[in-house]
């Protein structure tokens, strides 16, 4: 991974209100054209932090450095907002058409006529939306709302664009073609971008690094691979880790499936996806069977590893099992279960999973 | 029956031959209540924003000290701005009782509650995040209020309906403040309210439907602006 600069710096920033304390971040670095996902419950600070950084939200103590310099009086915060972008998970338009919403925050910042056509009709296209330019803002779906929301924010060439669970409020297929488009669009034009979510698949897809929330407090900052299988405590864990997410290279393509090396073992999984490329293998615990000796029982799954059992831990009507097979596999069995293989900690098991039961992500290029 | 009819056939000579004491009634109602309907959206208006967008203590007495005065009967305001305007009351140096400009004064008293009640009403019911979102655009404050008001533009229009109606039609303040004189501070609800006591009904029959005529011209006007604006 190329070494980036940093372009905002968050020291020891705290924010309380009414007697709460909402923040309290020693140290945050946001990279020049990275993405960076805020995940964690509701109530844990994503939205604070977020308009605490774009000075949307006052006061607070602490200093935030943009490119090595503190934002202080009022007239550079108007200086600093305007290097900015966000968008909120609801579009929040002006009650006027496509295009007018999209220009508005070149108008705010007092562009020309034609140059502001240029900047605007090449965000319609970006987004898909050029055919709407001229449809009230009010007699559009929540997806191409939300795409309008994108293009305004996107229009004013933002030098970091802070997005606010933008996908949290649309129905799945547009929630899905709009993360897709982000995706490249991001890409294509390496903004710098700091997204609050919920959905650490979301986060998973888009981001460069993820910082894992909880109570106004960064838990654990990294890469969403050291986050996703290392976290540091049993909230990351139990926030990230309800299913097992592996990294891997894809080494071969058959005709519907593919097989990717993850730390020496090969599973198959379903997916066009060249060799070469890096991938996210999502294994949820209740599609991955136990037994405790293969060769009697025929299975129908392609990927069948042996392993040790590292831990058990009840989860009421499960056990959750969290095997150790070259790499780090969780499992769910019923009591029954349980019981009938005498399962616990240190006992040599197989374990089985179909290829189609898994959720292949294509990593993001570093 | 009769007199209704008669009284139409009436109103309807009087406004068709131009009149000229019924022309000039007719404009000094026009500009008089046309006057105190701007003031009250200048005064209305910037403060009904400010305190829309403001969070200080006692706010609710506030806003609903304003939802009240958006009520306040005519000739309450008529008998305050009367002592207001009298020789040796506070603002009795201006010299203005009777005259159309105490008309103003009063009617912009009335209006501007309404006015401001209503902004406040409009203004606040934006969503909230639409500031932050104006903001996050990189508007300044000034910015950020024009854009607000642009957004809460139909609202806004009820706003200058609901005033101007007010006023062209109160009687009270009017004849209080100003007088009724004859060709100076006589307007069309005044001069209605003389003719009707003086048996005049023709006259005052005219008088009124003019009055309804031209309350219901301006607001076609702004209700079909505020329908052109309106989702389809």
């Amino acid at each position: 991974m190329s070494k980036s600069e940093t372009i905002l710096e968050v020291r020891d920033i705290r924010v309380v209100r009414g007697g709460t304390l909402l923040l309290d971040i020693s140290s945050l670095l946001i990279q020049e054209g990275k993405v960076l996902s805020l995940i964690g419950p509701n109530g844990a600070g994503k939205t604070t932090l977020l308009q605490t950084l774009s000075y949307l939200q006052k006061p607070f103590q602490g200093e935030i450095r943009y490119r090595g310099q503190t934002v202080h009086s009022n007239h550079s915060v108007i200086g600093y907002r305007r290097r900015l972008a966000m968008v909120f998970q609801e579009p929040l338009l002006f009650d006027t058409n496509v295009f007018d919403n999209v220009a508005s925050g070149l108008r705010i910042r007092r562009m020309k006529g034609p140059e502001i056509r240029n900047i605007v009709e090449e965000q319609l296209a970006r987004f898909g939306i050029a055919h709407l330019g001229y449809r009230s803002a009010r007699t559009l779906s929540g997806g191409e709302a939300q795409r309008t929301s994108l293009a305004r924010a996107f229009a004013i060439q933002p030098e970091i664009l802070f997005l606010d669970e933008p996908f949290a409020s649309l129905d799945p297929p547009s929630r899905e073609s709009l993360i897709e488009d982000l995706e490249l669009i991001l890409k294509q034009t390496g903004t710098t971008a700091v997204l609050a979510t919920h959905d650490r698949l979301e986060a998973l897809r888009l981001s460069d690094r993820i910082a894992v929330m909880k109570d106004g407090k960064m838990v654990q900052v990294g890469s969403p691979e050291a986050v996703m299988n290392y976290p540091v405590d049993e909230f990351v864990a139990s926030f990230v880790g309800v299913e097992t997410i592996l990294t891997g290279e894809v080494k071969k393509q058959n005709s519907a499936t593919f097989v990717a090396s993850i730390s020496g073992s090969e599973i198959e999984a379903v997916g066009q996806i060249p060799p070469g490329e890096m991938v996210f293998l999502c294994i949820r615990p209740e599609n991955v069977t136990l037994s405790t000796n293969a060769s009697k029982e025929t299975t129908s799954a392609r990927n069948v590893f042996p392993g040790k059992i590292e831990k058990v831990t009840s989860l009421g009507p499960y056990q959750k099992v969290r095997l150790d097979c070259g790499f780090p596999l969780v499992a769910y069995v019923t009591h029954h279960s349980l019981e009938k293989l005498s399962l616990k900690e240190g006992k040599e098991v197989t374990a089985s999973f179909k290829a189609t039961a898994i959720h292949v992500i294509r990593k993001k290029e570093p | 029956m009769e007199l209704i009819f008669e009284g139409i056939k009436k109103a309807f000579w009087l406004v068709v031959t131009f009149d000229p004491e019924v022309i000039g009634i007719t404009l000094l109602s026009l500009e008089v209540s046309g006057i105190a309907t701007l003031i009250s959206l200048l005064i209305g208006i910037s403060t009904g924003v400010a305190i829309a967008l403001s969070r200080f203590p006692g706010k609710k007495i506030v806003v609903s000290l304003i939802n009240t005065g958006m009520g306040l009967p005519p000739v309450v305001v008529g008998l305050f701005v009367t002592i207001f305007l009298w020789r040796n009351g506070p603002l009795g140096f201006l010299e203005i009782l009777y005259t159309p400009t105490a008309m103003i004064f009063a009617q912009a008293v009335i209006a501007t509650p309404i006015v401001m009640g209503i902004t406040l009403a409009a203004i606040q019911q934006l969503p909230p995040k639409l500031r932050l979102q104006i903001l996050a655009l990189g508007a300044t404050r000034l910015q950020m209020v024009w854009i607000l008001i642009k957004e809460a533009r139909l609202p806004l229009l009820a706003a200058v309906m609901a005033g101007f109606g007010g006023v062209i039609s109160e009687v009270g303040a009017s004849i209080m403040v100003g007088g009724n004189i004859k060709g100076y501070s006589r307007v069309l609800t005044t001069a209605t309210v003389m003719e009707t006591s003086r048996g005049n009904f023709d006259i005052a029959i005219a008088l009124g439907i003019i009055l309804l005529l031209m309350a219901y011209l301006i607001n076609l006007v702004l209700t079909h602006i505020q329908q052109r604006e309106r989702p389809r």
